[in-house]
């Protein structure tokens, strides 16, 4: 099975540790992964902007560079969202390369999808003895309907202590560019979502896109808050290596 | 609609965060709502399939409306009741201002429209010298308070018992306390006397049935039958969209709205008002008028992106679920519509007008699709009329050329690389930890209340470079499979305007 790394932006150049850990569990699942070089962007924040010319620049090299992927895997359902809910949009005045688009959402997943629908594993053997709390990111949910598959990994995680996050399914405030435009309203948002994390007494936040992860993150560190932050693909390698450990 | 000119969402939401009153009660209010609803769907049953047969209705209405409004015209004249079509607002409230000053009436008393506030009607019939009387208990008290209402549903959710006991002393009533029988009871006494002594009702409409030329009022306070029973002349104002074909079709809506709107399994009142009252009748009106605005609607009409607002049925929840709406509340969006309906809506209906801000006071999280009860991407609305700002000139210079910008780097692999490189580069000095804190510049928005990540030093790409990897044999799926293929990578919203097929499937 050929797995290409639909990396994002923003796990390239920020958040390296997840990418690693994306790789290292897809190894573990029997999967090798590329990663195509000539990837960048999906174009989301400009056609969030409604700048839809500059949005289909950037995607249209995107679909080039996942055009010989047989499945393509990303560690965000926002980004995974763009190319599934927006991208025959973005290139329907060109039939080539809607028909391209059409075909790369038929590939494409967001990690927790990939290794629950398509590979068919939740337990990954990973051991985590730690108090989580969950936020589902919003295009994961909505625009991909993704919302058993991360809780179904981490029920199966041994030692971890799932506690529920109150109104866990509202908007953190990072919404791309919004969270600059309206930063005000954007900050109100997430100052709520940072005191019902705190609230839940949980030692980790964990979440499948680092676009709300930084913010809340971001929030909670600037406010001293000793909550650990983690994307879903940090906590189960981190778990696997741990239960790897134990097992030695 | 009164807005504070030269200010858009963006001083207006500064101004409303500062409010720390009108955010608490907003919380409460939506929350309660939104908990409400999640009963009374989860009791019903197959939401997701009455939402589907609700939005089969509004798209198959909507693509016809042509006919159905006809039909329901004719059927209003057929009852003995006349039709008025109204262009726009102005228009519409000549109609109205005509009807009452022609009958010399000197009180009209008012129920259940933002038919009338969108027209401003009020202001209308008060320059003529006519009293006018709003009587559902929230919109008496926006009325006594000068203001615009702040949620579709609740209009008054931003009041407390101590202003609305002031403004009740105000209005006549002495030694009030801040129990709700108390201030309930003051409204009605007052109220009671206006609706004996009025000249003239006018309603909103919730629905009009075309088979039957039908106005059908759902309301809870019983206020709407006094309205459209007691005075002699009834006028209704509907947008032309209020329509739907039959009465099987009410069934539908009857269901979807009040659990929507307010968690309701049924309003306390469904009134259907089918003409004038007839001879051998005691109640109802002399005379019942039905006003019919277009005001910018008609223009939806045809439009792949955003025909589909026309199918809202004004239930409102999708500002209970909106989380911008939750931290500015409804006078921030500075239109008679507020939340992610006002946002598509109102620069819709006003593209002259100062509203094309309103589609940014959203972080497009989508609940408010997943709210509606008839499913109107909404989400996607407000990205098109973001892409429709750019394509008519209306965005900054400065964002347009940071776009441009994007574009040059990110459609470029080389370039990227060489631009995050550089970038890595540049942002030294400011980096403390792997964080930037610092307030200044561009990133003020962000680190005046959030640390931001600092680019890493190595980048994902070249680390994977170096990365060896030891792929296992691949395990067995810990699940039994039932032999069925994986789940396929499909999306699960549907597109916009995607639901054009309206007009074959009934």
């Amino acid at each position: 099975m050929k797995v290409s790394l639909f990396i994002t932006c923003l796990v390239d150049n920020f958040f390296p540790d997840v990418g690693e850990a994306m790789v290292r569990i897809l190894n573990r699942c029997g999967v090798r992964v590329e990663l195509p070089p000539q990837q960048t962007c999906c174009g989301q924040p400009a056609f969030n902007s409604g700048f839809v010319q500059e949005a289909a620049e950037a995607g249209r090299t995107l679909l080039e560079a996942l055009a010989g992927a047989d499945y393509v895997v990303a560690p965000s359902g926002s980004c995974t969202g763009m190319i599934h809910h927006y991208y025959e949009r973005l290139f329907a005045d060109d039939a080539k390369l809607q028909a391209r688009a059409r075909s790369l959402a038929e590939r494409t997943y967001e990690l927790s999808q990939f290794l629950v629908n398509v590979l068919g594993v939740t337990d990954i053997g990973a051991v985590f003895p730690h108090k989580v709390t969950y936020h589902p990111s919003c295009h994961g949910l909505r625009l991909l309907g993704v919302r058993d598959e991360p809780l179904e990994l981490l029920q199966a995680v041994r030692g971890l202590e799932l506690v529920p996050l109150t109104l866990a399914e509202d908007c953190c405030g990072f919404g791309g560019t919004f969270a600059l435009k309206m930063h005000d309203v954007s900050a109100a948002m997430v100052d709520e979502k940072a005191a019902h994390v705190v609230e839940t007494g949980a030692e980790v936040l964990v979440g499948t896109d680092m676009g709300c992860l930084m913010n809340i993150g971001g929030r909670l560190r600037h406010q001293g808050r000793p909550v650990r932050v983690m994307h879903l693909a940090e906590l189960l390698y981190q778990g696997i290596l741990q239960g790897e450990a134990e097992a030695r | 609609m009164t807005v504070a000119s030269g200010h858009g969402v963006l001083e207006r939401s500064r101004a409303a965060l500062q409010n720390e009153f009108l955010r608490g009660a907003v919380r409460f209010t939506t929350e309660r709502l939104r908990s409400r609803k999640r009963t009374a769907t989860d009791e019903l049953g197959r939401w997701e399939e009455w939402r589907e047969r609700g939005r089969q209705i509004r798209s198959h209405t909507i693509e016809h409306l042509d006919y159905y409004l006809k039909r329901f015209a004719d059927n209003v004249r057929a009852h003995g009741g006349h039709v008025h079509f109204a262009a726009d607002g102005r228009e519409a409230a000549a109609i109205v201002t005509r009807l009452v000053t022609e009958r010399q009436a000197k009180r009209v008393v008012k129920s259940k429209s933002m038919v009338s506030e969108e027209i401003h009607l009020n202001h209308y019939l008060e320059a003529q010298g006519v009293e006018v009387v709003e009587t559902d208990l929230g919109e008496y008290i926006i009325q006594l308070a000068k203001e615009m209402p702040s949620h579709i549903i609740i209009p008054s959710i931003h009041k407390t018992r101590a202003q609305i006991r002031d403004l009740f002393e105000q209005a006549g009533g002495e030694g009030l306390t801040t129990e709700t029988a108390v201030l309930a009871g003051f409204a009605r006494r007052t109220l009671r006397s206006q609706f004996l002594s009025a000249d003239v009702g006018v309603t909103g409409c919730n629905f009009g049935i075309a088979e039957t030329g039908s106005i059908v009022l759902f309301t809870n306070e019983g206020n709407g039958r006094m309205v459209s029973t007691l005075p002699g002349t009834h006028i209704v104002t509907m947008g032309m969209e209020r329509i739907i074909p039959t009465f099987a079709d009410l069934e539908v809506m009857a269901n979807l709205l009040p659990r929507s709107a307010t968690g309701q399994k049924l309003t306390a009142y469904m009134s259907v008002i089918t003409g004038p009252r007839r001879v051998d009748e005691w109640d109802g009106p002399d005379e019942l008028h039905v006003v019919i605005l277009d005001n910018g609607r008609s223009a939806q009409l045809g439009d792949d992106e955003f025909q589909a607002v026309l199918h809202c049925i004004r239930c409102g929840a999708c500002l209970n679920v909106c989380p911008v709406y939750r931290q500015i509340g409804g006078h921030a969006y500075g239109s008679v519509y507020p939340g992610p309906i006002g946002a598509v809506l109102t620069p819709l209906l006003n593209p002259g007008g100062e509203y094309h801000d309103l589609p940014y006071a959203s972080s497009l999280c989508g609940a408010c699709f997943e709210a509606c009860p008839v499913k109107i991407p909404l989400h996607d609305m407000l990205v098109a009329l973001r892409r429709r700002n750019v394509e008519q000139g209306r965005v900054k210079p400065l964002e347009r050329a940071a776009m441009k910008g994007f574009a040059a780097v990110f459609a470029k692999p080389g370039r990227y690389r060489l631009a995050m490189r550089a970038a890595r580069v540049g942002q030294k000095p400011l980096v403390k930890d792997g964080y930037i804190t610092s307030t200044f510049g561009p990133l003020f928005g962000w680190t005046h209340t959030r640390h931001a990540p600092a680019l890493a030093a190595v980048p994902f790409r070249e680390r994977f470079a170096g990365m060896k990897q030891d792929v296992q044999e691949r395990p067995q799926p810990n699940r039994t499979s039932d032999g069925s293929p994986a789940k396929a990578a499909g999306s699960h919203l549907p597109a916009a305007g995607g639901d054009g097929e309206g007009g074959g499937e009934r």
